[in-house]
């Protein structure tokens, strides 16, 4: 794993790790570290901490098919727009390309391990976008806001807040 | 990085006829697997009630989750029950994300989940 330095708190962060679960508690401790210097609280900073180990768990299990020397990199990156202050997070692979469109989440009521992961990210995130990335794999573009403001941007009104 | 090969397990105990399953650490995809082996390994031996003490786990994602609800389908085969106890708020907050808090019957403590 490789990164910059992130005492500033104003600067992203970039990691690059390989698809081994064994990465994912380095990951964890990154975007806690991260998230709280942007200013989140301890419950959101958790909540945020598991929808990015929610993306990586599928990026090794579904794009990957489970092979875990494969390369992952995610950037941690504040930002500051008309929402507010917050933390932007990209999620890159090289894995099997999927229609963004069919990466939903499943029914809750039908209670069975697994396919949790895309309902937490998209009820805790505020912003998710997959898309396919340049060169193969795709990419996973999640923002959360501390505080998010609405917006009169033309093209309609931003996603709602996450429910806390 | 160094590896972990204990697991999520760190003790097992029978307490008023029920067996209390004490868990620590980080129970994620890399330790979700050893822990599905181990409740389905307990579940062979028939249970009639058992308590998970999730008081020592600092986090958990939704392959723990599921882990716990295979391990309740198991026990559920053969009418066993499943209670889970001492959850943080950070790995209740999973689990009232996913609606899960609604499916398992879940206690504050070991000793309140042996009065469950």
């Amino acid at each position: 794993m490789s990164g910059q330095d992130t005492s500033t708190g104003g600067q992203a962060i970039e990691l690059n790790l390989s698809s081994s679960p064994r990465c994912l508690p380095v990951v964890r401790a990154a975007t806690e570290k991260m998230a709280r210097l942007v200013g989140f609280d301890e419950d959101q900073t958790g909540r945020i901490t598991l929808s990015i180990d929610e993306a990586l768990a599928n990026v090794i299990k579904h794009g990957y098919g489970g092979r875990q020397d494969q390369p992952i990199t995610v950037r941690l990156e504040p930002v500051d727009d008309q929402r507010g202050a917050g933390l932007t997070v990209t999620i890159r692979d090289f894995g099997k390309q999927v229609d963004p469109a069919k990466i939903r989440s499943r029914d809750l009521a039908d209670v069975r391990p697994g396919g949790l992961g895309v309902h937490i990210i998209q009820t805790v995130m505020d912003e998710v976008v997959y898309s396919h990335a340049d060169g193969g794999g795709m990419k996973l573009r999640m923002v959360k806001y501390v505080d998010p403001q609405t917006t009169d941007t033309p093209g309609g009104a931003p996603s709602p807040p996450a429910k806390d | 990085m160094a590896a972990d090969d204990t697991g999520p397990i760190r003790d097992l105990e029978t307490r008023d006829q029920a067996t209390v399953v004490h868990l620590a650490g980080e129970i994620d995809l890399n330790q979700s697997p050893r822990l599905k082996l181990a409740l389905s390994k307990l579940a062979e031996s028939r249970p009639p009630k058992v308590i998970i003490n999730l008081a020592d786990v600092e986090y958990m994602d939704s392959s723990g989750v599921a882990t716990l609800v295979d391990g309740f389908r198991r026990i559920n085969s053969y009418r066993g029950r499943l209670v889970l106890a001492g959850m943080n708020q950070r790995v209740r907050s999973l689990f009232e994300i996913t609606k899960l808090d609604q499916f398992f019957t879940i206690r504050p403590s070991v000793e309140e989940a042996l009065q469950a």
